[in-house]
């Protein structure tokens, strides 16, 4: 049976591992090729780079930092921001991504999803989206949350899965950095809704947020960056709690 | 030495990683000239099976392929096309081992691709899996599957169904699941294909 996966976020600037408090204090938490050994060290499922400025600065992606976790990293990983074109992409598989996450540039040219998924199939695209809730509704945002859109967020997800996406990969910016535990009613929704994989992320503060989102939501991945990163929830003991819980993981 | 078959579908840098993690010399397999001087191969692939099938019908590798008397080991899609036929595409492969690569979709309820760490079970013992145990988690991600045949399954893994995630046909493996992204149990596997007796 597949397992539900742990998925430690290095949100990379400048080629150093930061992470946001709703994406604006930014802390410097090191190096993230020797972050991601050791997440792999410790049972890291997978691991997700994303460059947080990426899209704001209209800055190309990271393919030597990419090359760096290829060459020592032995579990897949995931590079987003910045990848606007086929290009950006073909040159991010060939250093090594196992798949690419697109944002805004989904958003502003959904045809790029179909695009990416028949050049390089659709186990190679995961589109993240950044949800906030407004009034009833939950709305996609871009560039990091300080963008809002029209888009209504389930309406957009099954338009990504329909266009090619491979996984989707969702964050509550209503959620993230609070630490106050996952989304679990919203995920649960767009979980019922889709029929390609879920990544839960934004508000994982401890273990029972885990357990939770998993039990809830039934979403097929957790992510999760800061907990991680400062040493708060270390990932052999959370796997075995979910395991505790009857929640399939790979120990 | 393994040469790598360089047709041009698919992340081979991972796998030229995991190799040189390991320690493993390697070299690329560009056209027929290229095949000479090797003691085993790897087919690596992913995207779709019908385009890589028609890739490396372009290279001339695969008369030269079909006549290997070395292991030979496909990963992913390079294992896929080892079978005849895939759903993907409705493309005819290489018809080394003569089984069908069949989509998932319609057939199971769960969410296609299948992505993530599953285990295996090993049904038949070879070398190949020296030092595995059965149950060991390997990472998958793949919207195609490898029907389940007791004759070439090594070993399988469920997903509502059971398919094959590793077959054997004389010199030639393959695995579904991707050993360079499989921790420390898929770099056993890459080291196991790297003493196989040729």
């Amino acid at each position: 049976m597949v397992c539900k996966r742990i998925i430690p976020c290095l949100d990379v600037k400048d080629g150093r591992t930061v992470k946001g408090v709703n994406f604006v204090d930014l802390r410097d938490a090191g190096d993230p090729v020797e972050l991601a050994w050791q997440y792999s060290r410790q049972g890291a499922d997978e691991l997700v780079f994303l460059d947080i400025t990426a899209t704001h600065e209209r800055r190309k992606t990271m393919v030597e930092l990419v090359k760096a976790v290829a060459r020592q990293v032995n579990i897949p990983f995931t590079i987003g921001g910045g990848i606007n074109e086929l290009a950006d992409a073909d040159i991010l598989l060939n250093a090594g991504a196992d798949k690419i996450s697109i944002n805004s540039a989904a958003v502003r040219n959904p045809e790029l999803i179909n695009q990416l998924a028949d050049a390089f199939g659709k186990q190679f695209v995961v589109v993240a989206v950044d949800t906030k809730a407004a009034g009833e509704r939950n709305l996609v945002h871009l560039n990091g949350g300080r963008v809002a859109t029209h888009l209504e967020t389930a309406a957009w997800i099954k338009e990504a899965e329909e266009r090619g996406a491979g996984e989707i990969l969702l964050t509550s910016m209503d959620h993230d950095g609070t630490k106050s535990g996952f989304d679990n009613v919203l995920l649960k929704q767009i979980n019922d809704h889709i029929s390609i994989p879920l990544i839960a992320s934004g508000g994982a503060g401890n273990t029972q947020h885990f357990i939770d989102v998993f039990q809830q939501s039934d979403a097929d991945a957790a992510l999760a960056a800061s907990v991680f990163h400062y040493g708060e929830i270390l990932i052999p003991e959370l796997k075995q709690l979910l395991k505790n819980n009857h929640i399939n993981v790979r120990i | 030495m393994i040469g790598i078959i360089n047709y041009g579908a698919g992340n081979i840098f991972s796998l030229t990683a995991a190799l040189e993690r390991l320690k493993i010399p390697y070299g690329m397999i560009h056209s027929p000239e290229d095949i000479d001087g090797y003691d085993r191969y790897i087919i690596p692939g992913v995207g779709h099976a019908g385009a890589a099938m028609h890739k490396l019908n372009e290279t001339g590798l695969v008369p030269v392929i079909r006549n290997l008397t070395k292991p030979v080991l496909g990963i992913c899609v390079g294992m896929q096309l080892l079978t005849s036929f895939s759903e993907e595409g409705n493309s005819q492969l290489t018809g080394i081992v003569p089984i069908n690569t069949l989509h998932f979709s319609g057939k199971i309820k769960l969410k296609v691709p299948h992505t993530g760490w599953n285990n295996i079970t090993i049904e038949k013992r070879t070398s190949l899996f020296d030092g595995i145990d059965d149950g060991t988690y390997f990472y998958f991600v793949h919207s195609y599957f490898i029907e389940f045949n007791p004759e070439f399954t090594l070993a399988s893994a469920g997903y509502e169904i059971r398919f094959s995630a590793a077959i054997q046909k004389g010199f030639f493996y393959g695995v579904q699941f991707h050993p360079e992204k499989s921790g420390e149990a898929g770099e056993h596997i890459l080291k196991n294909f790297s003493l196989l007796a040729t």
